[in-house]
């Protein structure tokens, strides 16, 4: 067993799991959004705007958020943990991923809710 | 032909290099590349390799034939050889003792990690443990691993973490013994490879299985290991 504390959640099972349902969620949000896009080649700005005010919209979106907040983690902590060997440059990279991430998270949801 | 062999002796050499030998080879058959290099070894004595059964079963003549890995005796030189020419290198990704010898340390070290023996702790039967056909069938495809980490070496997530991740040819071997009817330490095998790395740090690229000289697919048996890791925790 390899014990490590910087990973998702701890177990890699866990993380392998969320990578996958998040990228599920991903994919959903992607393909409807290419398809509300598609359908509605016509689309004005109140109609926009009136498809993120609906709560499940702002919930979808959210959702997604937080996918990609973490779809990204596991998929960059992989990637460090492969290819940066020195410890505290790695240690630096991971904690700006995760500082970037949760910016994205606050600032998206100030941007769907409109605050 | 011309064959470019990966050339590295410590005690001489700053640094590894690839040296070039024109060889003829006699017509009208196909050797295998471990033909070619006793060929070359008669010419030049300081080549080292390591070779032993020369057919295949022991596993000791793994090495990089034209960008593939392979065991040399088995391997013809019509199927190693790129517009005549033969480049021979050592296993990548571990140590290079001389030549075309690596140190497999690291590779023996993960295959002791998932303890490939038997464990049960019930008592001894008189005879022997019985399997039914059903049971002994599962264990196809997985026993017939001879450890020449082939597949190991071929895998990128194994060049980056030799230490932490098992790598394919361990894998195999720890689900030979999760699929063994025999084996009673079933969750404590699974506990010790629910990582971050043990296990998922495949990513399904199947390297191990384009390379295997005994045909078998660790790929397959990492999926079967993460389906007994999801079946045990959800």
């Amino acid at each position: 067993m390899v014990t490590q504390i910087t990973s998702f959640g701890r177990s890699g099972l866990y993380d392998w799991m969320m990578q996958r349902i998040s990228a599920l969620v991903l994919s959903v949000y992607s393909i409807f959004l290419i398809g509300y896009l598609l359908l509605n080649p016509d689309l004005t700005y109140e109609q926009w705007s009136g498809l993120f005010e609906t709560t499940s919209m702002r919930i979808f979106s959210l959702l997604t958020l937080l996918s990609i907040g973490i779809h990204s983690w596991i998929g960059l902590w992989s990637i460090s943990t492969d290819y940066i060997k020195s410890t505290g440059v790695r240690f630096f990279f991971q904690s700006l991923c995760g500082l970037v991430m949760f910016i994205y998270v606050v600032w998206g949801i100030q941007v769907l809710w409109g605050l | 032909m011309l064959v470019s062999i990966y050339r590295y002796n410590p005690e001489k050499d700053d640094a590894p290099y690839m040296q070039d030998f024109e060889i003829e080879l006699p017509a009208g058959k196909d050797l295998m590349v471990l033909d070619v290099l006793n060929l070359l070894k008669a010419q030049d004595p300081s080549i080292s390799y390591r070779r032993s059964c020369r057919e295949g079963v022991c596993g000791s003549d793994g090495m990089n034939m034209s960008g593939k890995n392979g065991l040399a005796c088995i391997t013809p030189v019509s199927a190693a050889a790129k517009n005549n020419k033969l480049v021979l290198r050592p296993l990548p990704g571990l140590p290079v003792v001389r030549d075309l010898v690596v140190d497999m340390g690291q590779f023996y070290k993960q295959y002791e990690k998932i303890k490939p023996f038997l464990i049960n702790d019930t008592p001894a039967p008189a005879i022997e443990r019985l399997q039914s056909p059903e049971e002994r069938e599962k264990l196809d495809g997985l026993y017939e691993c001879i450890l020449c980490a082939c597949c190991s070496t071929a895998c990128p997530s194994f060049w980056w973490n030799p230490d932490k991740f098992v790598g394919p040819s361990g894998l195999l071997q720890a689900y030979r013994f999760l699929a063994d009817s025999r084996d009673t330490a079933t969750q404590d095998r699974l506990s010790e490879l629910d990582d971050p790395f043990s296990v998922f740090r495949c990513h399904g690229i199947m390297n191990c299985v384009n390379v295997c000289p005994k045909g078998l697919n660790p790929t397959k048996a990492i999926g079967n290991i993460r389906t007994m890791l999801i079946q045990r925790a959800t």
